[in-house]
C-alpha cells in the first residue's frame, strides 16, 4: 500500500484551515495554494488507480476503529472528483475576482472536496454521514455565497430540503445500529447476508433511498436543485451539478445497497423506475427554461436518471438471477452497471464543462437570459467551441463521450429484454438534442444585440480549464474502446457493485 | 448594546473567572472524566458570550478582536492536523497514538496519560471555543459583514 | 413504546419542517426531527439499572468484568456527540441565512419570498 488514504481528506482540510490566516493581503497566494492542493489530489488520484486496500485510522483493527477503504468504485469516484475539483478550482482563480472574501470561498471549496473525498474513502456508515454532511454544509454555504436575494432564497430551499436528507440518513444509521450491532460497512454486510433483512431494516433501507435521493435530487425529491444550481457562483454549480450530487447521491447509494444491503428485486425496480421519471421529466422541463444555468440544471436532473437507470437495471437483473446466476447475466448486469458509472464520470466532464462556458458567457455578457443574447459565436469563439464540443458529447454524437455510455446502457437494456427502457434512453436523447440546439440557436447563433457589441472573452486560467475539459471530453471515449484503460479504471469499479455482499469478505481480507 | 444593569455587570466579572476555570478543567480533564474538547469548547465561548450580554458586544470585541478569534480557530484545526500527521511521522498511521506508553508512561486515571488524547482534546477545545464566539458574535451583529460563519 | 414517542417526537418534526410558512418555524422543525433522532440513538444504547461508561478508581477496583456488564453502550452517545456538533455547524448556518434573507425582504414569510420559480 503505497500512498496513506488519509492524505486524500488532509491535504484539502488543512489547506482549507490553512488558507484564512492569509487573508486580504495574500489573495493570490492563497489561490496558487488552493490550486496545489488541487493538483496534487489529482496526481495523487491518477497514482491510487489499480490500488486497493483498507487503511486502519490509529491502529485500531476493523470492527472497532474508523477505516478507509480504496476499492475499485472509491477510486473511480476520486478520480472524477479531482478532476473536476482541479478544473473549477483553476476556472474559479480568475471567474472569482468579481466577489469579495476569495479566501473564504477557497477554503470552503476545498472543505468541501474533503467532504466529497471522505465520502467515497468511508469505510464505516457514520463517518460516512460525518463526510457527507460536511460537504453538505460547504455547498450550502456556496451556494448563498453571493448574498442576494435569489442566492439566499434558493441556499435556503437547498438547505431545509438537504438537511431533512441528512436526518433520514442519521436515523437510518442509527436503526442499523441497532438491528445489526455494528457501525463498519463489512460487518454490516456480513450480519445482513447471515441473517437476512427484518423489519427495522427495511425500514433504514427506505430511509436510505429517500435521503440520499434526496441529495442526488432524482425525480420526486429534485426541487431544490434546478434553484440552487443556477444561483450558486459558476466553478461552484459545476462542482455542483458534476460532481457533488454523484458522490453524495449516486455514489452513497450504490455502496448501501448493493455492498451493505444486497439487491433485491424490488429495490431494482424502485431505481430503474426513479431513474426513468428523472430523465423523462427533467429532459421536459428542461427544454421549456429561458435561463442559461437553469437549463443546464434540469439537463443534470434528466442525466442523473442515466446513471440511477443503468445501475438500477443492472441490480435488478443480478436480483432476478438470484445466487444461481448464469455467467450470461451477469454479463448483462455488468453491461449495464459500466454503462451506468461510464455516463457518471462522462457526465460530470461535460457538465462542469458546460457550466464553466455558462459562467464565462455570463461574465462576459452579464446575463443568463438566453432570449438576452446572441451571436456571440465571433465574439467568443473558444468559449463556443468548447460549449459546442460539451453539447456533442451530452447528447451522444458518436466520437464523443456521451454517445458509448449511452450506446452501452441501450444494448444492455436491449439484451436483457427490456426494449421499452432502450426506447425511452433513445427518446430522452432527442429531447437532449432539442434542448442544446436551443442553447446553440439562442446564445451562439443569430443576431448580436446592440448592448454586447463590446464584449471580450476572457483569457487566462479560465480558457485552460475549459480547454483542459474540453479534451477530456473528445477523448473519454478511450475509456471503453482501449482494453487496457478499461480493465484498470472502469472494471474493477463495476466489479465492487456486480459482487454485492462480497464486499464484507473482500474488505476483511484486505 | 450597553450592557445591563450594575448587579449583573459585577456578578458576571465575578462568575466569568470560575466559567472560564471551569472550561480549561473540562478540556484538560475530558480523557478522564465526561467531557472533552467539545463541551469544555463551549464553556469557555458561553463565557464570552456572558461578558457580551453583561458589558454589551464592544467589550468583548475589546478583549477578543474577530481577526484574533479567527486565527485561534484556524490554529485549534491546524494543531489537531499537526496530531495526527505526527502520527504517521512517528508510527506510520494517522492518528496514531504515538504518545502512549512509549514516550510517556502514565498510569491509566493520571493526569498525563492516554499519549497524545488530551492534546487532540486541547486543539479542539480552542477549536470550538475559537469558533463557537465567532458563530454568535457574527450572528449579533446583524449587519452585511461577513457571510455566513463556516462549519465547526 | 419510547421508541413510539421518539418516532412521533420526529413526525412533529418533520410535519413543522414541511407545513410552517415561517423561516425560523421550519429551522425549529429540523431541529426537533434532529434531536429525535438522537434521543433515538442514546436509547438504543441504554440497558435498565445501566451505570455511566466512565471508568473511575471504584470500577478498577472491582473488575472490568463487572464494569462491562454493567455500564450502557458508549458508542452512541458518542454518535450523538458528534451528531450534536453537526447540527449546531448547520443550524449557525441556517440562521444566518434566514437574518440574511430577513435584512433582503423584510419578512419571514416564505409565502412572500418568491422569486424563484418551481
Amino acid at each position: 500500500m503505497s500512498i496513506p488514504l488519509p492524505v486524500f481528506i488532509a491535504i484539502p482540510l488543512v489547506t482549507a484551515f490553512v488558507l484564512p490566516i492569509f487573508g486580504k493581503k495574500g489573495k493570490d497566494a492563497a489561490t496558487v495554494l488552493a490550486n496545489l492542493a488541487t493538483i496534487s489530489l489529482l496526481v495523487l488520484a491518477v497514482a491510487s488507480i489499480g490500488q486497493s486496500g483498507v487503511y486502519e485510522i490509529g491502529k485500531w483493527s476493523i470492527p472497532l476503529g474508523i477505516n478507509l477503504v480504496l476499492d475499485g468504485l472509491s477510486s473511480l469516484l476520486l478520480l472524477a472528483i479531482s478532476v473536476v475539483a482541479s478544473a473549477a478550482m483553476l476556472f474559479s482563480a480568475r471567474y472569482m475576482e468579481q466577489y469579495t472574501a476569495k479566501a473564504k470561498y477557497l477554503s470552503l471549496f476545498l472543505l468541501m472536496v474533503a467532504g466529497m473525498n471522505g465520502v467515497v474513502l468511508s469505510g464505516d456508515i457514520f463517518n460516512l454521514f460525518v463526510f457527507l454532511e460536511i460537504a453538505s454544509l460547504a455547498s450550502y454555504a456556496l451556494v448563498g455565497f453571493g448574498c442576494e436575494h435569489e442566492e439566499l432564497e434558493a441556499s435556503f430551499k437547498y438547505m431545509v430540503l438537504g438537511s431533512i436528507g441528512s436526518i433520514f440518513i442519521l436515523f437510518a444509521v442509527a436503526l442499523v445500529y441497532g438491528n445489526t450491532g455494528s457501525l463498519n460497512m463489512a460487518y454490516i454486510g456480513k450480519a445482513i447476508r447471515d441473517s437476512g433483512l427484518n423489519a427495522g431494516l427495511s425500514f433504514a433501507m427506505a430511509l436510505f433511498v429517500v435521503g440520499f435521493g434526496l441529495k442526488a435530487a432524482l425525480m420526486p425529491f429534485h426541487a431544490w436543485l434546478p434553484d440552487a444550481h443556477p444561483s450558486a457562483p459558476a466553478p461552484i454549480s459545476a462542482m455542483l451539478s458534476g460532481i457533488l450530487i454523484k458522490t453524495l447521491g449516486i455514489y452513497a447509494l450504490a455502496r448501501v445497497v448493493f455492498n451493505v444491503f444486497g439487491v433485491s428485486v424490488s429495490i431494482g425496480w424502485l431505481l430503474v423506475v426513479l431513474g426513468l421519471l428523472s430523465m423523462v421529466a427533467g429532459a421536459f422541463l428542461a427544454i421549456g427554461q429561458g435561463d442559461f444555468k437553469r437549463l443546464l440544471a434540469y439537463s443534470s436532473i434528466s442525466q442523473i436518471g442515466y446513471v440511477v437507470l443503468g445501475i438500477g437495471l443492472g441490480g435488478l437483473i443480478l436480483a432476478r438471477a438470484g445466487n444461481n446466476i448464469s455467467t450470461e447475466q451477469l454479463g448483462w448486469a455488468s453491461l449495464a452497471i459500466l454503462g451506468g458509472l461510464f455516463h457518471l464520470v462522462n457526465h460530470a466532464v461535460y457538465k462542469s464543462l458546460l457550466f464553466l462556458t455558462s459562467g464565462s458567457v455570463q461574465m462576459s455578457t452579464g446575463t443568463r437570459q438566453l432570449k438576452q443574447m446572441g451571436g456571440l459565436a465571433e465574439k467568443l469563439p473558444f468559449t463556443r467551441a468548447t460549449c459546442t464540443l460539451a453539447s456533442a458529447s451530452i447528447v451522444g454524437i458518436p466520437p464523443f463521450s456521451g454517445f458509448w455510455s449511452k450506446l452501452i446502457l441501450v444494448v444492455a437494456a436491449v439484451q436483457a429484454g427490456f426494449y421499452w427502457i432502450a426506447a425511452i434512453i433513445v427518446f430522452v436523447s432527442l429531447c437532449t438534442l432539442i434542448m442544446y440546439l436551443k442553447v446553440q440557436r439562442y446564445v451562439f447563433l443569430g443576431e448580436l444585440p446592440e448592448n454586447l457589441q463590446q464584449i471580450k472573452e476572457n483569457r487566462g486560467s479560465m480558457l485552460v480549464a475549459m480547454v483542459f475539459l474540453a479534451c477530456l471530453c473528445a477523448l473519454m471515449g478511450l475509456l471503453v474502446l482501449v482494453p487496457c484503460l478499461k480493465q484498470s479504471i472502469l472494471e474493477p469499479a463495476v466489479k465492487v457493485l456486480t459482487d454485492g455482499l462480497e464486499y464484507s469478505a473482500i474488505v476483511m481480507k484486505m | 448594546m450597553k450592557g445591563m444593569t450594575i448587579i449583573v455587570k459585577t456578578i458576571s466579572s465575578w462568575v466569568k473567572v470560575l466559567i472560564f476555570l471551569f472550561g480549561i478543567y473540562i478540556i484538560l480533564f475530558g480523557h478522564l472524566t465526561p467531557g472533552g474538547g467539545f463541551a469544555g469548547g463551549v464553556i469557555l465561548a458561553s463565557c464570552y458570550v456572558l461578558l457580551m450580554l453583561a458589558f454589551g458586544r464592544e467589550y468583548v470585541e475589546k478583549n477578543l478582536p474577530l481577526p484574533v478569534a479567527s486565527k485561534l480557530d484556524c490554529l485549534g484545526a491546524f494543531l489537531f492536523a499537526l496530531i495526527a500527521v505526527l502520527g504517521l511521522v512517528f508510527g506510520g498511521t494517522f492518528f496514531l497514538n504515538f504518545l502512549y506508553q512509549k514516550y510517556l508512561p502514565g498510569e491509566a486515571l493520571e493526569l498525563v496519560s492516554a499519549g497524545t488524547i488530551p492534546l487532540s482534546n486541547i486543539a479542539i477545545g480552542l477549536k470550538v471555543g475559537a469558533s463557537l464566539f465567532l458563530v454568535i458574535l457574527v450572528l449579533s451583529m446583524f449587519r452585511p459583514d461577513m457571510s455566513g460563519k463556516k462549519e465547526e | 413504546m419510547p421508541y413510539a414517542l421518539c418516532f412521533l417526537l420526529f413526525m412533529i418534526g418533520l410535519y413543522c419542517a414541511v407545513v410552517k410558512k415561517n423561516m425560523v418555524k421550519i429551522v425549529i422543525g429540523i431541529m426537533v426531527m434532529e434531536y429525535a433522532v438522537n434521543l433515538f440513538l442514546i436509547m438504543l444504547g441504554y440497558r435498565f439499572g445501566g451505570v455511566a461508561p466512565i471508568i473511575d478508581k471504584g470500577q478498577l477496583e472491582a473488575g472490568m468484568e463487572q464494569f462491562i456488564s454493567s455500564s450502557v453502550d458508549p458508542l452512541p452517545q458518542a454518535l450523538v456527540l458528534t451528531a450534536i456538533v453537526i447540527s449546531l455547524g448547520s443550524l449557525a448556518l441556517m440562521i444566518s441565512i434566514c437574518i440574511r434573507t430577513y435584512e433582503k425582504y423584510g419578512t419571514f414569510d416564505i409565502t412572500q419570498i418568491r422569486r424563484l420559480k418551481g
